[in-house]
């Protein structure tokens, strides 16, 4: 299988404070890698990155073997050098955040429509059954009028996914997509990404939910003070953790 | 009863809601670049908007009318002597609606940013990801979210403005006031006239102040309405 995202050796500090020492990852084709670690670790910093919704201090991103072309902004950090080529990455690289971020005033077929219409030139038509097929896909077709305000949490992150999807993006990124959802809530948008990583779409998930990355990912990438601590196989890494602070953090999470 | 002036006073109004229609115009205009001005990155356009919006809330409207209708006359005729061009008079009109553009647009300046800064940033971050361009996420998620948050203040500062237009009477504009004024020497009847402009002042702001609720409903779809107990 073939490398399709790589990034080598992400800094990223915040005035004096180093969040991110060096963090690589390769993603391949039909990945699904989960991001553990507890919070401060650098892991949402790190994948925030992965989309310049924060700039690196240094490192390098390719996508399908191609380096974004970045130079220095005014804070040092790092600016994809060409505003186009940034637009076009992140339509192939798309995001789902924490607190869903639906935009609050059009309604669920609407905030899966944008996208596709502004950024890929879809047709209203277009855009319209695009939509519908993939708010049918997170079962939410009968919530396709609703506005965000008025729908649960776990429904609104459903949303947010076909958004993502409506892009038909290569890579989708995860932040911690259930962290602020009500426990009864979380399993409905664990399903979809459940399905969405046997369909072999290619996922980078920063996530709490040990089961998740034992059950579904095809690997695991723990971060510890700013650096890959441990990483590979989550069946090897989750069972027999090598380091000692993978193992008092999956303790921590048992408890 | 209004010893035949009515026409013509009404007549006035025509001049007065001229007069503030544009001036709304150019203070939208200065309100919303001097917003995302003070909300940009660069200190250049953050410093140039907070001396324009310092400096102009600062200063009384009618000593601002008057510096720019007399003063920019001055300065005007001046550059015409020195280029040996002919007379240019500036006209009341444009004098005013610019002056009162100018200084509500501070006012809105404000009231505009506040309204951007209510949005959640989460909202503008979900736009940049999947590859919007700034423009876009401006015109589609920041414009229509913001003009929510704006309408109240925004009311306020029309309403404020549609009767400060009152102050271009001053450099000669023909508007309701004047005329008022013009009716009342001539009949010895100040309250009647006086009295009916501020009836019809009362009718233009009371139709404003139901056009801008129906809009304020318009952008609030999507919002539930939390009652503050």
């Amino acid at each position: 299988m073939t490398t399709m995202l790589s990034a080598n050796s992400i800094h990223k500090s915040f005035g004096a404070v180093e969040v991110l020492k060096g963090v690589s990852l390769t993603a391949k084709k039909g990945d699904v890698i989960s991001m553990i670690g507890s919070s401060g670790s650098g892991k949402s910093t790190f994948l925030r990155c992965l989309n310049f919704l924060e700039r690196p201090t240094s490192g390098t991103i390719a996508l399908d073997g191609a380096p974004l072309a970045c130079r220095k902004d005014r804070s040092g950090d790092l600016m994809v050098a060409d505003d186009a080529a940034l637009r076009a990455y992140r339509a192939r690289v798309t995001m789902v955040f924490q607190q869903f971020n639906l935009w609050a005033h059009m309604t669920a077929r609407e905030n899966v429509m944008l996208g596709p219409t502004r950024v890929k030139g879809l047709t209203r038509s277009e855009a319209l059954e695009r939509a519908d097929f993939y708010l049918a896909k997170v079962g939410l077709s009968h919530r396709r009028d609703a506005y965000p305000a008025f729908l649960s949490g776990g429904e609104q992150q459903r949303v947010a996914i076909a958004r993502a999807l409506a892009m038909e993006p290569e890579l989708i990124l995860f932040d911690e997509p259930t962290s602020a959802l009500d426990p009864e809530l979380v399993g409905e948008v664990l399903r979809v990404m459940r399905s969405l990583a046997e369909e072999g779409r290619t996922m980078i998930v920063v996530t709490h939910e040990m089961n998740f990355a034992r059950e579904v990912s095809s690997k695991v990438v723990f971060l510890s003070q700013g650096v890959v601590a441990e990483e590979g196989d989550p069946r090897e890494v989750l069972r027999a953790p090598q380091s000692d602070r993978l193992r008092s953090f999956l303790a921590a999470q048992a408890a | 009863m209004f010893y035949g002036y009515l026409p013509m006073i009404v007549a006035g109004l025509g001049v007065t809601l001229s007069v503030a229609s544009v001036s709304l115009l150019v203070a939208c205009a200065f309100g919303l670049a001097g917003a995302i001005a003070k909300l940009s990155p660069s200190p250049l356009l953050r410093g140039v908007a907070t001396a324009y919006t310092t400096v102009i809330r600062s200063l009384p409207d009618l000593l601002l009318m008057l510096g720019v209708f007399y003063g920019g006359q001055i300065l005007l005729n001046r550059l015409v002597d020195s280029q040996g061009w002919d007379y240019i008079e500036i006209d009341p009109f444009a004098a005013g609606t610019l002056t009162l553009g100018f200084v509500f647009g501070a006012y809105l300046t404000e009231t505009f940013r506040g309204a951007i800064l209510a949005i959640p940033r989460g909202q503008i971050e979900a736009g940049h990801a999947c590859g919007l361009t700034r423009w876009q996420v401006l015109s589609n998620i920041t414009l229509p979210q913001m003009i929510r948050h704006a309408i109240p203040g925004f009311t306020n500062n029309w309403l404020v403005m549609l009767k400060a237009t009152a102050l271009v009477s001053i450099i000669g504009l023909d508007d309701m006031v004047h005329r008022a004024g013009l009716a009342s020497a001539a009949t010895r009847a100040p309250f009647t006239f006086y009295a009916l402009t501020g009836v019809i002042y009362l009718a233009v702001t009371t139709v404003s102040i139901l056009v801008l609720s129906g809009v304020e409903r318009r952008f609030s779809r999507g919002v539930r309405r939390e009652v503050v107990r």
